[in-house]
């Protein structure tokens, strides 16, 4: 008996379920059939999810958020075989995984380091003790670019969450298919759900809303043309939330990519009294 | 249907305590919370369930503070933002409505207070109809939960006659009669109970308490409007519905709408005869109706706490 082939349908991934789009809409990519088409509903039901999960994930210590992404990364190492395809296989796939389990580790071990490298005492002419802390800034959605459809956006996810924010992301609308594949990653790496949601789909239909949500408190326009991180900005003025400039393709991991994605909060306490 | 229509309706016919069919109740229900109201129509039916809501905060830890918050927003649900009607009324435990009716005085938004041994109603007929007699000083609307005890025991003319005798202490205020349906055990007794606390004179009759889950279900609403329908036909006496307890979104609050609309008509969709119990369903609305005019999704940081 030859055994049944059991293809995959790909499913977005939303408040830590896998789910067709709630519009039942879908989209054909190259070689690739009923590719979710999210609707700004699901959007909206993500942004709702990552406003919910996030004050728990964001009151996780830093040091046990870093071991939720290591184990996110040890999830994708295990999962390399299923992104192989998907990334067009050979070495430039090969690479393309390696450069996103760096990210994932690099995040991992930034995650309870950030307060000290974006905080500071400072020295003010009062008799004050004043002190500034980063904070996550809420909940970030990232727009992936179209290609690679991978590493900037686990470089993205990694850098947002790994200071205790929830993420909303829309993945490569040309090349879904890595971007969803994540989320199988996500969940088995026990990512809490909510905290991140990873939607496919038409970025024309997307984007406005994206901006003009205003319960979004940043957006990532690393994937985005000039012409859309505008519209994006455009979008995002009337709620003041900051919007990141598109990304030059090769940008070093730093710890400023989490800390962009942080609020610093600034004390003064009385001193003496 | 109007009330001169009643002596032509064959409301003989009508069982008061006709057994129900559970499940073509559920799925009418389905199609009634399925039912799609956009644009205009659902701006109109937001205003609307706005104009029925009775802000509601029932807690222990309830201060004069925090009363005094409530009708603040009942008043001006959107200080300084886009314009909105005030809300129908306020819902207060009975300690708390003098306090309530002084900073309502004069305004539209009317004070409700529950009474009678308020969640559970385990307490003697005697202290229920003191302080019946107590708060209605200061509310114009009492909310009287319904000895379950007696009804689910078989004692239904005792539970008539507790209901009678507040609406007596009361006067001409206005009673709604909450059954606490999550615990009367079925359908069957869902439409019972509403029956009787009509034939006793209930204003309205309102679901739940909001302390025991199930709270306000559809299929619950929809049984209970089919009561009120046929109790009219039967007796001419159009009698008010409150769904309360667990109702948070817009679109929960539109399918009640609906559901009023489709069982009873639009006679009943107004405040004097159809109220919403809730807290926080009301900046969910606000929030949907921001969002209908602005074209974008709102943050609830945008709007004041209730």
């Amino acid at each position: 008996m030859t055994p049944p082939s059991v293809a995959k349908t790909p499913k977005l991934y939303l408040d830590g379920a896998f789910s067709r789009s709630e519009s039942g809409r879908v989209y054909e990519v190259a070689g690739m059939i009923n590719v979710p088409r999210a609707s700004r509903k699901d959007l909206r039901d993500a942004v709702a999810a990552a406003r919910r999960a996030q004050p728990a994930w964001g009151a996780r210590t830093a040091y046990n958020r870093g071991q939720v992404l290591y184990r996110i990364a040890e999830m994708m190492e295990t999962g390399r075989g299923q992104f192989a395809s998907p990334l067009g296989g050979g070495r430039a796939a090969a690479r393309q995984l390696d450069r996103c389990l760096d990210s994932l580790v690099f995040f991992a071990g930034a995650a309870d380091k950030l307060v000290q490298l974006g905080g500071s005492v400072n020295s003010v002419a009062g008799p004050y003790f004043n002190f500034t802390v980063p904070e996550p800034i809420g909940v970030v959605a990232l727009v992936a670019p179209q290609k690679p459809a991978l590493l900037p956006l686990v470089t993205g996810l990694a850098a947002a969450v790994c200071s205790g924010n929830a993420l909303v992301a829309v993945v490569s609308e040309i090349d879904p298919l890595p971007g969803l594949l994540l989320g199988e990653s996500l969940q088995n790496g026990d990512l809490p759900p909510g905290v991140a949601a990873l939607l496919s789909g038409f970025r024309s239909e997307l984007l406005p809303w994206v901006g003009s949500h205003r319960d979004v408190d940043l957006v990532d326009a690393c994937g985005c043309t000039s012409d859309e991180w505008t519209e994006l900005a455009r979008a995002a003025a009337d709620s003041v939330k900051r919007v990141l400039p598109p990304t030059p393709r090769s940008s070093p991991l730093t710890p400023e990519l989490a800390l962009r994605c942080m609020e610093l909060k600034t004390v003064w306490h009385p001193v003496g009294v | 249907m109007a009330t001169s229509q009643t002596a032509a309706l064959p409301w003989s016919s009508i069982d008061p305590v006709s057994s129900i069919d559970a499940v073509g109740v559920e799925a009418r229900a389905r199609l009634l919370a399925g039912r799609s109201v956009k644009r205009s129509a659902k701006l109109q039916a937001l205003d609307l369930a706005i104009r029925c809501i009775d802000l509601t905060t029932l807690e222990g830890s309830d201060t004069f503070g925090r009363v005094a918050v409530l009708c603040a927003k009942a008043l001006h649900p959107t200080p300084g933002g886009l314009e909105s009607p005030s809300v129908a009324a306020v819902c207060v435990y009975s300690a708390q409505a003098e306090r309530a009716s002084e900073l309502l005085r004069g305004t539209s938004v009317k004070v409700a207070a529950v009474a009678t041994g308020f969640p559970s109603g385990q307490v003697s007929p005697e202290i229920k109809v003191a302080e019946a007699t107590e708060v209605s000083r200061f509310a114009d609307e009492i909310d009287m939960v319904v000895d379950r005890g007696a009804f689910l025991a078989g004692r239904y003319r005792q539970m008539q006659e507790e209901i009678a005798a507040v609406k007596q202490a009361i006067g001409p205020r206005h009673l709604k009669v909450i059954l606490e349906t999550g615990e009367l055990g079925g359908m069957d007794q869902v439409r019972h109970a509403s029956w009787l606390a009509m034939e006793a004179g209930a204003d309205f009759i309102k679901t739940s308490t909001g302390k025991i889950q199930p709270a306000a279900t559809i299929p619950v609403a929809v049984v209970m409007l089919e009561a009120i329908r046929d109790f009219a036909w039967a007796t001419g006496r159009l009698v008010g519905f409150k769904p309360a307890g667990g109702i948070r979104t817009s679109k929960q609050a539109i399918a009640y709408l609906v559901a009023v609309s489709e069982i009873l008509g639009g006679e009943w969709l107004t405040p004097e005869r159809f109220r919403l119990g809730a807290s926080s369903l009301l900046n969910d609305i606000l929030m949907q109706i921001q969002r209908e005019r602005s074209g974008g999704y709102q943050s609830p940081d945008d709007f004041t706490e209730a």
